[in-house]
C-alpha cells in the first residue's frame, strides 16, 4: 500500500469513533501493539527532542524500503509513534520525503493534543523524515 | 470562613469551558488566575493614567508614579521590609535571583562556597552554576531525604568559614514541601554568610516577615499571587543592596552622566534600569490589596482543607504514590504505578482539567526518586471539594483506560 492509502484507511477508521474517549482507548491499544523495541536500540541518540516523554526511533533499510521501529515510556505517546509508523515504515525513502501529513488533523489527533506533545508529534515526524533523507542521500 | 462560592465568581476565568467541561484549574503553583479587581486596575491604568513614570511634571506621569510607589509601599507592608526602597521591582523570581547572582560575582573569589539545596527549580540551579565558573567559587547541595525533607544535619556540616552564599526555597515548587528557613539563616549566619530565600511557592500561602526572618535577600513573583505576569520583587537588606553593584545600566539608575563618569541613583532605582512594568507593578498591589482582604490564614486554613481532603482520596484510589511529606502547602505531586504522568495529564486535560505534568524544572528531584516526572496537583483558596470529587474520577478514569 502507498502512504496515502494506509492514511486513508486510518482516517476512516478514526471517522467510526464518536468521542474523544473512544479514539484515546484506541491509540492506547495501538501503542500496547507496537512491537517491542530492541533495548540496545534505545539509546542516546536514537531519543527524539521536544517530548514531554521518551520517544525513541531506529530506522535501517531492508532492500529498497525503510523500515522503522520505536518504543516510549508513555503510553498513548506509543499510540501516535505506532500510527506513524504503520503510515511511514515499509516505504522507498522518496516516498517518505514526499509524503505529507494532512491526515493528522483529519484524525484529530493536532488540535486534541496539548502543545507540549503536539510539538513531540512534529519532532517525531520530522526524525522519521530525516532517516528517509539520509537514506536517500546515501543512495544517490 | 471564606465565602467561597462569593470568591469564585471574582474570577471571571472559572466560567470557562474546556474541552466542552467546566474549567477545573489545579496548576495554581504554575500560576495563580486574577480577579476581577486586578483585572479592573489593569484596565483603568490604560484606560485613565498610562504614563511613564519619575520623569514628567504633567498630571498623568504624577499620577503613575503616585500608584507605582504607592505599589511598591504595599508590597513592602506585606512583607514586612523596614524601607519602601529595600524592595527593588523587577520582572520577576528568575529575574531577582540573577541580579543578585550577578552582584555577587565581583564579591566572591576561588576557594569560596555556595550551597544550595537539592529541591530547587531549574531558575535557582544555573545562575549560581554560572556564578561558580565566573569566579572559581564552588557549589555544594543540602541533601534531601525520600520525604522530600532536607537534611538539616547535613548542611550544618557544610557551613564552614568559606560559605558565602546559602540559597534555598521557602517551598518546594515540585513537591510542596515547606522548608526550614529560620533554622537555614540563623545557622548560615552563624558563619557570617549570605541568606537569599526564594519565596515564589510560599507567597501564595505563607505571608512572609523578612524582618523577623532576618533573612539578607527574599524574592518572589505576583503571578503566584493573583497578580499578572511579568513582575516580581527582590527584597535585600539595605547594607546588602548597597554593596551589590548595578544590573542592568539605562534611565532611572543614573545619578549624573558625562562621558567621563557616571554616578549612579540611589536605592531602589539603581536596580530599576529602563521603564519597569508599571501597570503590572499597581496590579500587583492589588492582588495583595485582594488577598490581604480575604486574609492569609484564612486562605492557609482552607487549602489546607482541601490538601488533607484531596490526598485522603487519591490515596484511596490504589497505585498511587504520593512524593514529599510533612508540613506542605496546597500541593500534591504523584505517580500511578506503571503509568507515565503524562498520559494521566493528557487524559484529565479532556475531561476539563488543569495539572502540570513533567519534571517540573526539578530534574535533579526527579533523578532522586528515579521517576520521569509526576503529575502535580496544586490547588487554591478558590478551588472547592467538588472539583476535587471531579478530580478524582478523573484520575480514576485514566487509571482504569492506561492499566
Amino acid at each position: 500500500m502507498t502512504i496515502q492509502e494506509i492514511q486513508d484507511e486510518i482516517v476512516d477508521e478514526f471517522s467510526m469513533f464518536d468521542d474523544w474517549m473512544q479514539r484515546y482507548e484506541y491509540m492506547i491499544d495501538l501503542g500496547k501493539s507496537l512491537p517491542l523495541i530492541d533495548e540496545s536500540l534505545k539509546k542516546e541518540e536514537n531519543l527524539i527532542k521536544g517530548c514531554q516523554s521518551k520517544v525513541w526511533v531506529h530506522g535501517e533499510m531492508e532492500d529498497d524500503k525503510l523500515v522503522f521501529t520505536a518504543d516510549s515510556d508513555a503510553i498513548i505517546t506509543k499510540g501516535i509513534i505506532a500510527i506513524l509508523i504503520r503510515v511511514f515504515s515499509n516505504q522507498q525513502p522518496a516516498a517518505i520525503i514526499d509524503a505529507n501529513t494532512d491526515f493528522i488533523d483529519e484524525i484529530g489527533l493536532k488540535e486534541h493534543l496539548s502543545p507540549t506533545r503536539a510539538n513531540g508529534l512534529v519532532s517525531m515526524i520530522k526524525q522519521l523524515k530525516l532517516y528517509a533523507i539520509a537514506y536517500q542521500t546515501h543512495l544517490n | 470562613m471564606l465565602d467561597i462560592q462569593q470568591i469564585r465568581k471574582d474570577f471571571p476565568i472559572l466560567n470557562r469551558e474546556v474541552n466542552g467541561k467546566p474549567l477545573i484549574y489545579f496548576d495554581n503553583a504554575a500560576t495563580s488566575q486574577t480577579p476581577q479587581q486586578v483585572i479592573d486596575c489593569i484596565t483603568d491604568y490604560y484606560t485613565i493614567y498610562n504614563a511613564n513614570i519619575h520623569r514628567g511634571v504633567h498630571t498623568l506621569s504624577q499620577e503613575a508614579t503616585d500608584a507605582y510607589e504607592e505599589a511598591r509601599i504595599k508590597i513592602q507592608k506585606h512583607f514586612n521590609a523596614a524601607k519602601p526602597y529595600e524592595m527593588i521591582l523587577t520582572s520577576g523570581t528568575t529575574d531577582s535571583i540573577n541580579l543578585v547572582a550577578n552582584g555577587f560575582a565581583s564579591l566572591l573569589k576561588k576557594g569560596d562556597e555556595i550551597i544550595v539545596s537539592a529541591l530547587e527549580h531549574h531558575s535557582n540551579i544555573v545562575p549560581w552554576q554560572m556564578l561558580c565558573e565566573h569566579t572559581g567559587a564552588s557549589l555544594k547541595v543540602i541533601p534531601m531525604f525520600e520525604s522530600g525533607q532536607l537534611d538539616m544535619e547535613a548542611y550544618t556540616s557544610l557551613l564552614n568559614e568559606n560559605t558565602k552564599l546559602v540559597f534555598c526555597n521557602h517551598v518546594s515548587n515540585a513537591l510542596g514541601v515547606i522548608n526550614p528557613i529560620e533554622f537555614i539563616i540563623e545557622k548560615a549566619h552563624e558563619v557570617n554568610a549570605v541568606v537569599l530565600i526564594d519565596g515564589a511557592q510560599a507567597s501564595p500561602h505563607i505571608k512572609a516577615d523578612v524582618q523577623a526572618l532576618n533573612v539578607d535577600f527574599y524574592v518572589a513573583s505576583a503571578h503566584k499571587i493573583c497578580g499578572p505576569t511579568g513582575v516580581g520583587l527582590l527584597y535585600g537588606k539595605e547594607s546588602w543592596l548597597n554593596k551589590l553593584p548595578p544590573y542592568r545600566g539605562g534611565g532611572e539608575m543614573i545619578d549624573q552622566v558625562t562621558f567621563e563618569k557616571t554616578t549612579y541613583a540611589g536605592l531602589p532605582h539603581k536596580f530599576e534600569a529602563g521603564t519597569p512594568n508599571i501597570c503590572g507593578v499597581i496590579a500587583f498591589g492589588a492582588a495583595l490589596d485582594y488577598m490581604n482582604n480575604l486574609g492569609f490564614e484564612a486562605i492557609a486554613s482552607y487549602e489546607n482543607e482541601l490538601l488533607e481532603y484531596a490526598t485522603e482520596k487519591l490515596l484511596a484510589i490504589g497505585d498511587v504514590i504520593i512524593y514529599g511529606s510533612g508540613a506542605k502547602t496546597a500541593v500534591i505531586s504523584f505517580n500511578i504505578e506503571n503509568i507515565h504522568p503524562y498520559d494521566i495529564g493528557t487524559i484529565v486535560d479532556k475531561l476539563g482539567i488543569a495539572v502540570r505534568t513533567g519534571h517540573h524544572c526539578a530534574q535533579p528531584i526527579m533523578d532522586f526518586y528515579k521517576i520521569p516526572g509526576t503529575v502535580r496537583a496544586s490547588f487554591s483558596f478558590y478551588n472547592t471539594k467538588e472539583e476535587i470529587d471531579t478530580f478524582i474520577e478523573a484520575v480514576k478514569k485514566a487509571k482504569m483506560m492506561l492499566s
